[in-house]
């Protein structure tokens, strides 16, 4: 199996907030913490396009990088996961990622900031599985149920796909040969290309 | 008088020579070492009770399932 990923495209979101809606209600996220979020370009205007964001599970991640305690591990499924006993909630990996993936908890007073929660993949986190430590810090263990993210799963247009890197590359490009639009967006001709196929050796000749 | 001449000529080679020991500014990053709990694979809980292929399976089905042209073609 390759690496989990998540792709969205833009041709297909309709900003609905159904995945941002789902991962609230799958993780009972608190008040103020946003694992998903939809983002619009050009709101308002004839065109706009929107794109779903969360932690996109970087292969080389850049807030593993600047943890100053390591608390971050990737699973052998490639899911960006982080140990919440060990996080200091010293917001270092906020200024680090890209995408704001990484957002902390504003509770009681003066503005304190507790430790960092981001999008898990539904993956849950270093405690056992499906028990209610896990869910209370991490939230629920999908993908330990054979289930893919629920943002994912809960799309109504399948604009946000999410799972194993090669097939969702595969169903998207599908998409874009099927309706001969959205390669510009993604360059998926040398992102998400197949292979080359090597030559074939003329008839007769030795490998 | 030769004294304090030696004396400066010491002091301004070892004020030229003090940038030779100067360290490349640049900080190499490292990746660190997970500290954290050990974190158990996705197959190993009683659900799958640590087959990884009935995993694989089921979250392949999902992954497949999320093609509406193939769904289309059946």
């Amino acid at each position: 199996m390759a690496r989990m990923k998540f792709l969205c495209d833009a041709e297909r979101c309709i900003e609905c907030n159904g995945c941002v809606t789902a991962c609230k209600n799958e993780h009972e996220v608190p008040w103020g913490v946003n694992r998903r979020r939809v983002v619009t370009l050009n709101d308002g205007l004839p065109g706009e396009k929107s794109i779903s964001v969360a932690c996109m599970h970087c292969s080389d991640a850049p807030c593993m990088a600047v943890c100053p305690v390591d608390c971050f591990y990737k699973t052998s499924e490639g899911v960006v996961l982080h140990d919440k006993d060990l996080c200091i909630g010293c917001g270092y990996c906020f200024y680090a990622c890209p995408f704001g993936a990484p957002q902390f908890p504003q509770d009681g007073a003066f503005g304190l900031r507790g430790k960092m929660d981001k999008c898990t993949f539904c993956a849950g986190g270093p405690e056992t599985d499906h028990s209610a430590t896990e869910f209370r810090k991490y939230g629920r263990n999908r993908l330990a149920e054979g289930k893919l993210p629920a943002c994912a799963e809960m799309c109504s247009t399948k604009a946000l796909l999410g799972g194993d890197a090669d097939i969702i590359a595969d169903i998207y490009r599908t998409r874009v040969l099927k309706r001969g639009k959205g390669s510009e967006v993604w360059g998926w001709g040398t992102a998400y290309g197949k292979p080359e196929r090597a030559p074939t050796p003329p008839a007769g000749a030795k490998s | 008088m030769r004294t304090l001449l030696v004396a400066s000529a010491v002091a301004v080679a070892a004020a030229g020579l003090a940038g030779c020991g100067e360290k490349q500014p640049v900080t190499v990053y490292k990746q660190g070492q997970y500290q954290g709990k050990p974190d158990a694979r996705p197959w190993e809980n009683d659900l799958f009770k640590g087959d990884k292929l009935a995993w694989e399976r089921a979250v392949k089905a999902r992954n497949t399932g999320q093609n509406e042209y193939a769904k289309a073609a059946q």
